[in-house]
């Protein structure tokens, strides 16, 4: 097996279910309930983006773990996602603004991804690149609303992008792993990657009144299975049946 | 602030299931413009792949006839029976 | 159309509508807890139709002259009437598969018969309705099968499940025909196309034999196939609890409004921007 390849894949799809975990959480509490569909779909594509990730990376590893194995039984230390996924929902213009950023970045990485010399992720990228594109033009036209909608709005929006914005560097992170999988072709330069992406999120929210914030450091970790405080509660939820009941089928 | 106005208009969604068939009405939604409207109705109205175009237009837009009307809108045209093909007696093995 | 009869409809169609948006949150309860990825997906779907559901029946009872503020204000304020069923908790996973499969199972066996309703928009919806809402209790069947076939825990989980949601589905059906005065009015109307004793029986019929084959008891002494008659009998329904719940002291009645009052409270100044920028846009372009 590639240890790269599986710890690639690991950082994926474990980026998916918990952006995907966090949205789910909106089910039934949205601000309407147009609002509800809609973002349950997003979080619908993000969890199945994740099983198709995790299952893969299952099979890269070669040990017999499945995409649940990898879900339910890995402890905190073990995942790979950025930190940006795993901070609580907060508001809705807390949820939005992240969910812009992510989603432009995975714009521009699935779209790259698609030309991965490795068949499965590039396959999985196919599928993902339409789902990222809906998902920014739904966020997208959020924060256009949110950031130039009413002064509250542009407050909590301008706050959430202050807070989020330090989360961003991780993103485009390298290591050795990192620049593994580049070296072979199999995933995209994370350089060029940064600038498609600040070229993607810069102008919404200049039309928004929002303002990048400058002067931060970067918050960092989860690539290494550093997390947040937040990341342990948000297993312990998503992991209680299976860690109250092991070795059962569900 | 006072009491703003928080009520997302209403509107109409029609959705064309497959090329060639016309858009049909399948129901209305609320959103505040005509983008989001037209999000909604996607994620709404297509969760199971039922539509290839979608059309939305602001319920206040429509102009419905009135049920007092029927009787003179509609009723004039049901003594043209001239205008149905079934009305000229033509022999039947003959194709026209 | 006759006055009567719009504000039934609207009465009726309202209280369904209501009845699927807070029909979400006791499902929903698990979204973040669903023991398997492929569970949690399914999960969310369900969810997310329930949503859809609402969306579909206040925009039928929209085309009487409801508006959804309206109806939203009534939900809200404790006035409008939904599914009591949804003032239970979901306790454990299996209450997941028992919902699917008894309460989404009773709910059909009611809208199959609505798809006959005689108003257009609300049959309409009903079609779309049940078209969706065949997977929901298949899903649900399909977790008390897994959970039946599995360890004594599983097993003892879904009879749990099962001893909680029988009665309670039962209610659904609401109060028996001869006391039912809405019910009556709505079967003379053609809204209601059968009476709620009669559907209530279908479900019994139809749901004592799935249970068999899970293994799992049905929590009625009483309950035993009348030759005769063929059909099931059954034990009456604890009648208290049902006018206890439906007056809103259900165990999780309080929360379950507090939920939808908290979400749409909390989602003031997201509607407020969404209008001022539509707003601004709209001026924007007059300029």
């Amino acid at each position: 097996m590639s240890a790269a390849l599986f710890e690639y894949t690991l950082r994926l799809g474990d980026d998916a279910l918990i952006d995907g975990q966090r949205l789910s959480e909106w089910c039934g509490h949205g601000p309407f309930l147009e609002e509800d569909v809609g973002v349950a779909n997003t979080a619908l594509d993000l969890i199945g983006r994740a099983r198709l990730l995790l299952a893969y990376a299952g099979t890269v590893e070669g040990k017999g773990r499945g995409e649940d194995d990898l879900a339910y039984t890995r402890d905190e230390r073990e995942w790979r996602n950025v930190l940006i996924t795993e901070l609580p929902r907060g508001d809705f213009a807390f949820t939005t603004v992240r969910q812009f950023l992510l989603d432009a970045f995975n714009r521009q990485l699935y779209e790259r991804l698609c030309l991965s010399l490795d068949a499965t992720l590039a396959g999985i990228a196919g599928r993902a690149v339409k789902e990222s594109e809906y998902h920014l033009r739904h966020t997208g036209e959020w924060v256009l609303r949110l950031g130039d909608g009413t002064r509250e709005s542009n407050r909590r929006a301008q706050r959430a992008l202050d807070d989020l914005w330090p989360y961003t560097a991780e993103l485009f992170e390298s290591d050795p792993v990192q620049e593994q999988m580049e070296a072979q072709g199999i995933a995209p330069a994370t350089a060029s990657l940064r600038a498609a992406w600040l070229h993607t999120v810069e102008p919404p929210l200049r039309s928004a009144q929002l303002m990048i914030p400058g002067n931060t450091w970067p918050q960092t970790g989860g690539r290494q299975g550093m997390h947040s405080e937040h990341m342990g509660f948000l297993l312990a939820e998503m992991q209680f049946v299976q860690r109250a009941y092991p070795g059962q089928a569900w | 602030m006072g009491k703003t106005n928080q009520h997302l208009p209403l509107w109409e969604v029609f959705i064309r299931s497959k090329r060639g068939l016309d858009h049909k009405h399948v129901g209305s939604l609320h959103a505040a413009d005509a983008e989001q409207a037209m999000q909604y109705a996607r994620d709404t109205y297509t969760r199971r792949s039922e539509g290839c175009s979608i059309w939305i237009v602001r319920s206040a837009d429509i102009h419905a006839s009135q049920a007092e009307d029927s009787a003179s809108f509609f009723d004039p045209a049901d003594d043209k029976v001239y205008r149905h093909p079934t009305f000229y007696d033509i022999p039947e093995d003959l194709k026209i | 159309m006759p006055d009567d009869y719009r504000r039934t409809l609207i009465r009726q169609i309202s209280q369904h509508a209501h009845s699927e948006v807070v029909g979400q949150l006791p499902e929903g309860n698990w979204i973040t807890r669903a023991p398997t990825l492929r569970r949690k997906a399914i999960l969310l779907a369900k969810v997310q139709d329930e949503a859809g559901h609402g969306l579909y029946l206040y925009s039928a009872a929209e085309t009487l002259g409801a508006s959804r503020e309206e109806m939203l204000d009534q939900l809200l304020s404790g006035k409008a009437k939904y599914a009591s069923i949804f003032n239970y908790a979901t306790l454990s996973w299996a209450d997941v598969g028992a919902i699917g499969w008894l309460v989404d199972g009773a709910a059909i066996v009611n809208q199959i018969s609505l798809c006959r309703t005689s108003y257009g928009p609300y049959a309409r919806a009903m079609v779309r309705i049940c078209k969706e809402e065949s997977f929901h209790q298949r899903q649900g069947y399909e977790i008390m099968m897994t959970l039946a076939r599995g360890s004594k825990e599983q097993r003892a989980m879904a009879q749990d499940a099962l001893n909680r949601w029988w009665w309670p589905t039962l209610m659904m059906f609401g109060p028996h025909d001869a006391e039912s005065y809405h019910s009556q009015q709505s079967m003379h109307w053609k809204i209601k196309r059968q009476s709620n004793d009669e559907l209530r029986q279908k479900f019994v019929n139809q749901t004592v034999p799935q249970a068999d084959f899970l293994g799992l008891a049905i929590p009625d002494p009483e309950l035993e196939w009348n030759e005769e008659r063929g059909h099931y009998h059954f034990g009456e329904i604890d009648w208290e609890e049902f006018s206890r719940v439906i007056a809103g002291k259900g165990p999780m009645s309080r929360d379950r409004l507090e939920a939808r009052r908290r979400a749409h409270e909390e989602g003031g100044w997201v509607r407020e921007a969404a209008l001022a920028y539509a707003e601004k846009q709209g001026t924007r372009a007059a300029a």
